[in-house]
């Protein structure tokens, strides 16, 4: 069982970015792993298209607080689109590597970020472009099996 | 400060046995299978080790087989004695439901050559109760087997009672005594037993270096063969050093088995007291009452085992954890699923496991560096109670 942490993963868990919840987010979302079992809550404040503030909350292994943390560290003041298409991979590789078994964090990170756009989104009735937005659940669809593919290979 | 408390992944080498071991590394080098003199002198050692096992065990030294780990002993003796006995009548095995996984494993391999295989469920407590047993068990069955302590949990079971019940039937039966040593005052023939498992690496003793006890009145077939070594049983060059470390670890276990227990106990039960105290929403795992002195066993509710893991790594505290996260399958403990703990509970779980040279300020240490982790990572979950679980 290798296990080797980078540094880089190592500060993010020890010392995680915008940590904490929003009070009255502009989009707000939960997401969990069945197998592995993680929580994940993220908050966004949403101003003029782009991402002023984001938080969020972990029930979840060193990875899992890592990567969500590097992940509202990269994301905050891009706009919504830029948010959307930062991918499980720009994660692994800020880090510096994830153990294969851990990769599934980043991909979690990801997805949960996204699921919180949506809800701005639908609050807001901002829903983008049909064309656009089945791109982004396509690529969604794509980081998660490559992330069940990561996860397997080990 | 360090401290390990992860004694029961492994232990530090007593220095006292490096010491014994070093001959056999540098002059006293022969091959135990040779015929020349130095060859015999070393096989004169092989059979000092074996008696010297034996006695402490109360068995039989020709039924003393060194392999090289508890892993290999553990696959030797399911499989072989399944393979050996199996007839028309005959098939079925029946292991626990918290064996080791290199039990467990041996036994689904068994499963996929067409044999029968049944895992005895546990109680809450973690304990396998032999009417657990007599639910499964019939004339059909060739053997059963149930570890003596725990690896996760440290519960001890009633092997003698699960024995009787075993032999009632017709059928052999074995134990995984890794983790009784020196625990239990392990008995071969008050207990009733056939087969038997140790490793050295668990109790002061070098790594690399395994007992599988058998009866050599019953059939078993060798798992590895080869050049014929230990009467056929176990083919492969005599592991002298580690064959001479072990033998004399474990007498050294057993000699200072009194006053290690005691300090072990003190110290687990300190540990025990000082995390009740100072960290509230937790849960131990397991029977306090049947269980060795060196195991805690503890949950931790709302933040994740492997969390705790590294971050009390960072401060110098090793301990372990059963839980999903920190595994290469992501799937939580079987053991602490058999016990029936909350599935909320599953990833949430530490295990401290102490030894001999542990020391109260290391346990003041961990609880301080304890509290400040939990703490923390209690701060940002969003889980404070169960129902906000997802899963």
């Amino acid at each position: 069982m290798a296990l080797n942490y980078t540094k880089k993963t190592i500060n993010h868990f020890l010392k995680p970015k915008n940590i904490g919840s929003i009070n009255k987010p502009d989009g707000y979302a939960q997401i969990g792993n069945m197998v592995c079992g993680d929580q994940l809550d993220f908050f966004l404040k949403v101003e003029k298209g782009k991402i002023k503030d984001v938080k969020f909350l972990s029930f979840g292994c060193a990875s899992n607080i890592a990567t969500a943390s590097i992940l509202t560290e990269k994301v905050k003041g891009l706009t919504i689109e830029q948010a959307k298409s930062y991918n499980w991979q720009k994660i692994v590789d800020e880090l510096g590597g994830l153990p294969s078994q851990k990769i599934h964090c980043s991909v979690m990170a990801v997805q949960g970020l996204k699921k919180a756009i949506e809800d701005y989104e639908n609050k807001n009735s901002l829903a983008s472009a049909p064309s656009a937005s089945v791109k982004t659940k396509a690529k969604a669809k794509a980081a998660k099996s490559e992330g069940r593919l990561a996860s397997k290979k080990r | 400060m360090q401290v390990y408390l992860d004694n029961a992944a492994t232990t530090r080498l007593d220095p006292r046995v490096l010491a014994k071991m070093k001959p056999y590394l540098t002059t006293k080098y022969a091959n135990a299978s040779s015929i020349h003199k130095p060859g015999q002198e070393a096989y004169l050692e092989l059979l000092k080790a074996k008696k010297s096992v034996a006695k402490i065990l109360n068995g039989e030294p020709e039924n003393v087989i060194f392999t090289a780990s508890a892993t290999e002993a553990n696959n030797f003796i399911i499989k072989g004695v399944a393979r050996a006995n199996k007839s028309g009548q005959k098939n079925k095995i029946i292991v626990s439901a918290i064996e080791h996984p290199c039990v467990r494993e041996s036994a689904r391999e068994l499963e996929s050559e067409g044999f029968q295989v049944e895992f005895i469920p546990a109680t809450a407590e973690g304990l396998i109760t032999p009417d657990a047993l007599r639910g499964l068990i019939d004339d059909k069955t060739i053997l059963v087997s149930v570890m003596m302590v725990n690896n996760e949990i440290g519960t001890v079971q009633d092997v003698t009672a699960l024995a009787r019940v075993a032999h009632e039937f017709g059928a052999y039966f074995h134990t995984d005594a890794v983790q009784a040593v020196p625990y239990l005052e392990i008995d071969i023939k008050r207990m009733e037993l056939d087969f038997l498992s140790l490793s050295g690496h668990k109790f002061y003793g070098p790594k690399g270096v395994g007992v599988a006890y058998i009866d050599r009145r019953k059939k078993i077939r060798p798992l590895i063969v080869g050049g014929g070594q230990e009467d056929n049983y176990r083919s492969g060059t005599y592991n002298l050093p580690g064959i001479m470390g072990l033998a004399y670890a474990l007498e050294l276990a057993y000699k200072e088995r009194k006053a290690y227990l005691k300090k072990v106990k003190s110290l687990r039960d300190h540990l025990l007291s000082a995390i009740q105290e100072e960290i509230p929403g937790i849960q131990i795992n397991g029977s306090l009452i049947d269980r060795v002195p060196a195991n805690l066993n503890v949950m931790f509710g709302y933040v994740e085992g492997e969390a705790i893991l590294i971050d009390l790594s960072q401060k110098g505290v090793y301990v372990s954890t059963g839980s999903a996260c920190s595994a290469t399958n992501l799937k939580a403990s079987h053991v602490l699923r058999a016990i029936g703990l909350n599935k909320n509970f599953l990833n949430s779980n530490i295990r401290f496991s102490l030894g001999r040279f542990n020391t109260r300020q290391e346990i003041d240490y961990t609880v301080k560096c304890l509290k400040d982790t939990v703490k923390r990572l209690r701060k940002f979950s969003p889980v404070k109670k169960i129902g906000q679980i997802l899963n």
